[in-house]
């Protein structure tokens, strides 16, 4: 049988009309499902009491899930984590780009990018191992598993990003803005503060959001280095349990479609919310800052 | 004959890497008058420009011998403080290079990193600049647009305005015009005849008729050195050298 070059297009135009459409239909179907199974805690206890509840204790008679302590760590262990990995991203990339010397950039960059690759389990082994008895001993605390410690892994995993993104982004504006601004008395200081990075604020922003998209609902390197107490933390170094690392401890434990398995999806449904306002706040945010026109003749 | 000199520039030479691209330039820029340099491509006007605002020690591997004063102060001296001199030297480049800023925060900008904070000084040094610019009455209801919106003849007025509103005492500018059509050169011609009466002018040109316009003195470059300066009229009509005047009838090749 021959096809006309109508036909031809119109069955094109089928085919991946149906693969997007099936790729989009099991998406929607976990999260369906997510929904689904998250839901009947509700029964049990009220939404309130299950955000706000501050205790969660999931397998004691009577179980309590209350998940304020996992969401608050969440928070703070991501907050932390960007407060120490912006700025250390966003100065290297800075250094590497506009004060380092060709050389050096050449060789450092390689390796920045190199520790992207690292596999999350690589690094909450190397936060067990090697940062964990550090902070134990240093800081004479009760464990080196804590809220720093998480916060200061994530960050690893996302500076690379942050470096590698932001120092193309800013090693791209045009020397020519840079001369302009020297040209008129400017300082290098204030040429990197007021030319170079506004102009290459759209890449930098992409790139943190880049980054910290890696280290958002990351669950490995939380179960391993958080310290895994249930508890709204008191200081920098206590244990803490993120959402995901309670999710991952515990659902092969927690009996099916018992109360726990329902409270653990429930769980699932928060983090969801969670990383899809930071996809919404970074879209907006990226799109905000895309630079509309460009110098042209 | 006493002439103020405002630059002199003595036996300089200057290197790329192992390269020579300038060979013992010496040349003298007088007060309050427009100096064109000219010459065939690659000859060395961008760099001998750009040594006078040391815009070249921002390329890895430079090396400069021999002297630039300013003043009668060497501009090579370690002591000299580089950021105060190119405050004190204007330069406009041959593409138009504005910031991704508004209109008003290109030319306040170099105001903001001189230290000036009042803000009613800022919008006054604003307005004077754009309309010595010739750029005022077009821009005056839309200060807060992108500098990009701007047309590109309009983009380097705004970029002579941006430096002009430092109050620099020279203005170096590197074929300002090339990329303009013959009615905005004609406007940024005519401000080089305004702004004479202020500053000391030198400006880099590929074309005859615009040095022959603007210029009081002509310089000709050739292969990395100065061939022949001297008056415009008498560069013009009676050229000591033979290459020049090949050159400048356009016999040259
Ligand atoms: N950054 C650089 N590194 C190495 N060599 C350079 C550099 N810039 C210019 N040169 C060389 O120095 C010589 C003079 O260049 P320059 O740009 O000063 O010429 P020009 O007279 O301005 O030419 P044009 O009229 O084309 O602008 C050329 O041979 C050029 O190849
Ligand atoms: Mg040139």
């Amino acid at each position: 049988m021959i096809f006309s070059q109508r036909q031809k297009d119109r069955f094109m135009s089928y085919f991946f009309f149906i693969v997007a459409t099936a790729s989009i239909a099991v998406l929607f179907m976990i999260m369906l499902f997510l929904f689904m199974e998250g839901i009947p805690i509700f029964q049990k206890i009220s939404p309130k009491d299950f955000l706000f509840g501050e205790y969660w204790y999931p397998t004691d008679e009577p179980p309590d899930f209350g998940i304020f302590p996992l969401i608050f760590s969440s928070l703070a262990v991501t907050f932390l984590s960007a407060l120490i990995s912006i700025p250390l991203g966003v100065l290297t990339a800075i250094y590497l780009a506009e004060i380092a010397t060709y050389r050096f950039r050449e060789i450092v960059k390689p390796i920045v990018e190199l520790l992207a690759s690292l596999p999350s389990v690589v690094i909450g082994f190397f936060g067990m191992v090697v940062v964990a008895p550090f902070l134990q001993e240093t800081f004479d605390i009760a464990t080196g598993l804590n809220l720093f410690n998480a916060a200061l892994m994530l960050a690893f995993m996302s500076v690379p990003t942050i470096c590698s993104i932001s120092e193309d982004a800013i090693y791209s504006v045009p020397v020519s803005l840079k001369e302009a601004s020297l040209a008129l008395g400017a300082t290098s200081l204030d040429t990197i503060v007021r030319v170079t990075i506004p102009a290459s604020i759209s890449g930098i922003s992409t790139a943190i959001i880049l980054g910290m998209s890696r280290a958002i609902g990351e669950t490995m390197v939380v179960l391993m280095v958080a310290g895994g107490a249930a508890m709204v933390p008191g200081s920098l170094f206590d244990p803490v349990r993120p959402l995901p690392a309670s999710i991952a401890a515990e659902m092969a434990e927690a009996p099916y479609r018992g109360d726990h398995y329902y409270a653990l999806f429930a769980t699932g449904i928060v983090l969801f919310v969670f990383t899809f306002s930071f996809n919404l706040i970074a879209d907006y945010i990226s799109n905000k800052y895309r630079q509309v026109g460009e110098a042209t003749l | 004959m006493e002439q103020e000199y405002k630059i002199t520039s003595k036996n300089l030479d200057f290197y790329y890497g192992s390269v020579k691209a300038l060979q013992s330039i010496s040349l003298n820029f007088q007060l309050h008058q427009a100096t064109a340099l000219i010459g065939p491509s690659g000859c060395g006007k961008s760099t001998f420009l750009r040594c006078l605002n040391r815009m070249n020690d921002l390329i890895p591997g430079i090396r400069v011998e021999g002297e630039i004063c300013m003043d009668g102060e060497n501009i090579y001296k370690p002591s000299v403080d580089v950021v105060r001199l190119r405050s004190r030297i204007g330069m406009v480049f041959q593409k138009p290079n504005p910031f991704p800023k508004t209109i008003f925060e290109n030319v306040a900008y170099g105001l903001k990193v001189n230290g000036v904070k009042d803000k009613n000084l800022i919008a006054e040094r604003v307005e004077k600049s754009l309309r010595s610019g010739a750029l005022w009455d077009e821009v005056k209801d839309r200060l807060h647009d992108s500098a990009l919106s701007l047309s590109g003849g309009q983009q380097q007025r705004l970029c002579i305005a941006r430096a002009l509103a430092v109050e620099p005492e020279v203005l170096l500018m590197d074929e300002p015009c090339s990329a303009l059509d013959p009615i905005a050169t004609q406007k940024i011609e005519e401000l080089i005849h305004e702004l004479k009466d202020k500053y000391t002018i030198i400006i880099v040109t590929h074309n005859m008729q615009q040095a022959a316009r603007v210029s009081d003195v002509t310089a000709f470059f050739y292969m990395g050195k100065l061939i022949e300066a001297g008056e415009t009229d008498t560069m013009f009509t009676r050229p000591r050298l033979k290459t020049t005047e090949d050159y400048i009838t356009g016999r040259f090749g």
